[in-house]
């Protein structure tokens, strides 16, 4: 599956969406979820929270594993998916759409984020 | 350990045309999953599901003194296994620490009429495993032979493994009880036909040469399919013996602890007849055990969703009471679970107030009896 075009990607394996009336969309990419196995859990951060770039917000449990979530931007969170928290799976079959985790109202556009065909190749796939 | 370092099956070529995610599990590079551990664990709870266990390591034991053999360097009454059965056992240090959880299977006797039997260690093991029977059978008039490399290991293990299998062999299955094996034909291709597994599902595991495995596996694949069977990977595997509340080694079982430190002390025969290596100190860690029992191997189920892992503490009133062995978010449960050592004041199930230590934040858990799942017969 390749990772859309429209999107930017941290070196952390999250999306970030086209960024709207101020506010972004952020997920992990099929690689991450890939990578993670099945997700049963997501502790994602709380509506109104901050969250600054590059720093842990939450984790991602899989059968194997847990996994820090990091921010790819700074700002206020929005929204959170709570569709995603009732069924982390989604994480797995939708991490670009349905699996998108949490909102960001963006305070400082992020620094060092990649394109979609450089994360491809940053991530060997 | 680089991909190139590890040991690879004879099913290599076909996990990777499978897209499996592979894995180095004790120096082999092996298959985590195929697509979803989950799917995969439930389609053994409800239907069947293909693992390759070439992993495993075999060891063949022959001579007119291989039960006597056995019998000196395991815990377990080998010589009261008849042929065609199988015995869950373990060897062990003379300090009684556990060196590996075994399968012993009789074999029928070789045609010279010598007693044959297969020993199958973990993978991690195999080689301390062959190296203490090799060096405890000195004095025996038996041979102790690595066959690690002579054995694929195929294992069809859920609800529809029988009709399965019986669609593709004459063996008499429904003669077949559990913890027995074989000698038969799979699918044309000569197999041990054991109905043994690590799943708590019925099941078979077939030791077969291995360049008949991607036959086996084939044929298996094909008889399967339309009864629901998928490939499975390491990690349903251990997420199904979790649930059945088996002991993997190097989580529930090392060799600090003896048979009874892991409520394993069952397997431990006194009865047997001569001298066994640990006897002594089994003999007082059997009675420890009974006044005195430090901790105990106990089952834990999340109340909430966070997922306790290996090595985390098991606390109480603020106190560290005990340790996670193995933990995991259970498919069949729809919640977290975990095996754990504590206090055996805190053992009892329905103990209240405990709680595993999650990264810093105590979660509350409640005390179980093992297993966490046992299938309906």
């Amino acid at each position: 599956m390749s990772n859309p075009t429209d999107l930017r990607y941290s070196k952390e394996h999250e999306w970030l969406s086209p960024v709207e009336d101020g506010v972004a969309t952020i997920g992990i990419t099929k690689f991450a979820a890939d990578a993670l196995g099945d997700v049963v859990y997501a502790q994602l951060p709380e509506v109104g929270e901050s969250v600054a770039e590059g720093e842990t917000c939450g984790e991602l449990e899989s059968t194997k594993s847990v996994s820090d979530l990091y921010s790819p931007v700074s700002g206020e969170v929005t929204e959170i998916n709570e569709d995603v928290v009732n069924d982390p799976s989604l994480v797995n079959s939708e991490p670009f759409e349905g699996g998108w985790l949490f909102k960001v109202r963006i305070s400082e556009e992020p620094s060092d984020l990649l394109s979609a065909d450089e994360y491809t190749e940053f991530a060997g796939n | 350990m680089s991909s190139s370092d590890l040991r690879h099956t004879a099913l290599d070529a076909l996990h990777r045309s499978l897209g499996a995610t592979m894995t180095d599990f004790a120096g082999w590079d092996m298959p985590l999953r195929y697509g979803s551990e989950r799917d995969e664990h439930n389609a053994v709870r409800t239907r069947a599901g293909l693992f390759d266990l070439s992993h495993m390591g075999e060891i063949t034991v022959t001579g007119p003194q291989a039960a006597a053999l056995l019998d000196f360097a395991l815990v377990g009454n080998i010589a009261s296994v008849g042929t065609g059965r199988a015995r869950y056992t373990m060897i062990c240090q003379e300090d009684g620490g556990i060196l590996d959880d075994l399968i012993v299977y009789r074999l029928a006797d070789t045609e010279a009429g010598l007693q044959k039997y297969m020993v199958v260690a973990n993978a991690s093991n195999a080689q301390v495993v062959l190296d203490a029977l090799t060096t405890r059978a000195a004095g025996f008039d038996a041979e102790v032979r690595d066959d690690r490399d002579a054995y694929a290991l195929i294992a069809v293990q859920g609800p529809a493994s029988p009709g399965i299998l019986a669609s593709l062999t004459d063996a008499d299955l429904d003669g077949l009880k559990y913890y027995a094996g074989l000698p038969g034909t799979v699918a044309g291709v000569p197999a041990l036909i054991a109905r043994t597994g690590y799943t708590g599902e019925d099941g078979f595991e077939l030791f077969t040469a291995p360049e008949h495995a991607e036959e086996l596996w084939r044929a298996l694949t094909e008889a399967g399919a339309p009864e629901g069977l998928i490939p499975c990977g390491l990690s349903c595997r251990d997420t199904l013996r979790l649930e059945a509340g088996m002991p993997l080694y190097g989580h529930e079982l090392s060799t600090s602890l003896t048979p009874f430190d892991a409520g394993l002390g069952r397997v431990v025969k006194f009865e047997k007849e001569g001298d066994f290596v640990g006897r002594a100190a089994l003999t007082e860690a059997a009675a420890r055990a009974q006044e005195n029992p430090p901790r105990k191997l106990v089952g834990l189920v999340a109340e909430g969703r966070r997922v306790p892992r290996a090595g985390y503490p098991v606390v109480a009133d603020g106190k560290v009471i005990g340790e996670v062995t193995s933990g995991a978010p259970s498919p069949t449960l729809g919640k977290p679970i975990a095996m754990a050592y504590v206090d055996a004041s805190h053992a009892e199930p329905g103990t209240a107030g405990v709680g595993v230590d999650i990264r810093g934040t105590h979660e509350p858990y409640e005390v179980v009896a093992l297993p966490f799942y046992r299938r309906q017969k």
